[in-house]
Formats: structure tokens, C-alpha cells, sequence
């Protein structure tokens, strides 16, 4: 997917994060059989698994792990730009925010927005990224929000080493 | 110990299972949810920062969350066998601090711990309350690979008046 920040074929650096930027990531339609499979694998409980004893859990129905939301998440980051970057890694989030039930059937959108950029203060070659991610579901409700903190190497001859 | 939101003690600690991360688990997992080359590709790990091939951190998330859930649910079952009433739980609003300390590497074994940090009430949901909890993740050196705060709604033995 060609985003806003560089041009096609280009490797994304940490010079190409424009803190207010909002960028989408694409689409990803969740099925029953994604969300039981993702239950019974990593979190085996009803709501997830089961869509007998779901019907009577307080969401009335099947819901996806927000757990699974934030793997697909992951997965439409690296598929939007994040395998054409520079990326280094993360050190952690500040905060996942589960803010809404995710259905089967639902086709979740995401986007993102740079909050801060800031050079390593230990290491020239590597910059730092605060982002925003937005998941919303079809109908436009917001689902999941992280606050996420990732590394990126700095476009060669740029750093101040 | 587990039990009703009124009975959960600020400070009770409990360890919540190990787990061995397998070459094929990380790479499936890679395949499916984070395919950086640093998790997918021996050689292209060796020459990134991590020096070697390393779980997704998301992948270290997930098998936490087996781990707690399945602690749970053996909670649970010695309750109900031991003929106490047995709680309900809610979903989860979310994490905070969620942070990835160190690399888990192929055939680390992470050992998760847990610890009740807080408690509150839930307005939205007078029958349940919520618990905050630290959660914690060491490898075999007994470095630690993974911390996050969680939080879960959990049911009240005696619903909050409104």
C-alpha cells in the first residue's frame, strides 16, 4: 500500500513520521471461524469460543478477543507500511483501550497518527515514534485505541552522530 | 485467591503458569500476525538489533493471556468442586504500560506472575467491579522479557446500590 509519507519503493525512516499526520491502514473483515480459532488458541473463554453459551454472556452474541483485535491490528500495520520501513521494534504501549465488542461479519478500518517523533538520546542511528492507532468497526464506532511507542532507523547521513 | 470482587486482596500475588516458546510456534505466529523480517528470517535477525531470531512481542501477549485464563478457569473448577460459589467475569477494558523489557528468543521459557495492584467500582456495571492487576513475564535467567497492567471486570457477591 503506497501511504502518504514516502513515495513508491521507498524505505520509511523516522524523518518521514509527521507528528498530527492522519494515515490510513486498510480494512479487515473478521469471521466466526477467525474469532473461535483465535479463542481457543490464546483466550479460551465462551464469549470467544462458544456461540451457544455467548448468546447468553452480556454482549448477547460471539465477540473477537481484544486480543485478536490488536493481532490484526499488527498485521495491517505491517501490511500498510510498517515492512517498508526502517522499523527497529517497540519498547512497549502506554495504553490498549478495548472500547467496543467486535462481532463476526465486522470489517474493522484503521488508521494512525503521529503524536511525537524524537531522536534517541543513547543511540544516533535510531529515532523514536509515539503513535496513535484507531480501530473503528462498519458503523463508524471506535473499537480499540493504542498509544504505542516504536523505534525506527534514521534516513542514512541524516543522523547526528 | 480467586473469588468474588469483595474477597480479591490488594497485594495477593499468585504465579500463573510457564511456557516454552518453540521455533515453529514464533514463526507461526510471525506468518499470521507480524511478519518482520527479524521474526521470520533467521539470518535478517542475526544482522537487526535483537542479534537473533525473537518471538513477536504480540505473540509473548497472546500466550500470557492462555496462561491466565487457563490459571483461571482451574481456579474456577477446584471452587465449583469444592462446592463455592463461583464468580462471574467480564470482558477487559484494556492494558496500560504494556512493556517488551527484552527479546524472547527460541526455547526461552517465560514464567508469568501476577499481582492485584487495585480495585474499583464500576459504575457502568453495578454487579461487578473492577481489578487491576501487574503482570509480569521472566525468562529461565530470570530477566524479565514482558510487564503490563491489566484490569478485568469481576462479579460482585452484593451488587453496588445505584
Amino acid at each position: 500500500m503506497l501511504l502518504p509519507m514516502n513515495a513508491q519503493g521507498e524505505t520509511i525512516y523516522w524523518e518521514n513520521f509527521e507528528v498530527g499526520r492522519v494515515v490510513p491502514l486498510g480494512e479487515k473483515t473478521v469471521t466466526e471461524d477467525e474469532i473461535v480459532a483465535f479463542g481457543r488458541e490464546f483466550d479460551p473463554q465462551p464469549m470467544h469460543t462458544d456461540p451457544e453459551m455467548a448468546a447468553h454472556s452480556m454482549f448477547g452474541g460471539l465477540i473477537a478477543s481484544g486480543w485478536q483485535s490488536c493481532a490484526l491490528l499488527m498485521r495491517m500495520i505491517c501490511d500498510a507500511y510498517l515492512l517498508d520501513s526502517s522499523s527497529l521494534g517497540s519498547p512497549g504501549l502506554d495504553e490498549i483501550n478495548f472500547l467496543g465488542p467486535v462481532r463476526p461479519g465486522d470489517t474493522l478500518r484503521a488508521q494512525m497518527t503521529c503524536l511525537e517523533t524524537r531522536a534517541s538520546g543513547s543511540r544516533p542511528e535510531v529515532g523514536i515514534v509515539k503513535i496513535f492507532y484507531e480501530v473503528f468497526n462498519q458503523d463508524g464506532d471506535c473499537v480499540l485505541t493504542w498509544r504505542c511507542n516504536q523505534f525506527f532507523g534514521r534516513r542514512p547521513g541524516t543522523s547526528a552522530s | 485467591m480467586i473469588g468474588f470482587f469483595e474477597n480479591i486482596e490488594i497485594g495477593h500475588a499468585n504465579e500463573v503458569g510457564s511456557h516454552r516458546f518453540t521455533r515453529d510456534e514464533i514463526l507461526s505466529f510471525a506468518q499470521r500476525y507480524d511478519p518482520q523480517p527479524f521474526h521470520l528470517d533467521e539470518e535478517a535477525a542475526k544482522n537487526s538489533l535483537f542479534g537473533a531470531l525473537c518471538a513477536s512481542g504480540w505473540h509473548t501477549a497472546c500466550v500470557w493471556l492462555r496462561l491466565l485464563i487457563e490459571n483461571r478457569e482451574r481456579m474456577l473448577a477446584a471452587m465449583k468442586e469444592a462446592g463455592t460459589p463461583v464468580p462471574r467475569f467480564g470482558p477487559s477494558p484494556g492494558a496500560r504500560d504494556l512493556k517488551w523489557l527484552k527479546p524472547v528468543y527460541v526455547d526461552d521459557v517465560i514464567s508469568f506472575r501476577a499481582t492485584i495492584v487495585d480495585k474499583k467500582d464500576s459504575r457502568s456495571r453495578p454487579e461487578y467491579g473492577l481489578v487491576v492487576s501487574r503482570h509480569e513475564g521472566m525468562n529461565q535467567k530470570g530477566e524479565l522479557v514482558i510487564s503490563l497492567q491489566g484490569s478485568v471486570l469481576v462479579e460482585r457477591r452484593v451488587a453496588l446500590s445505584p
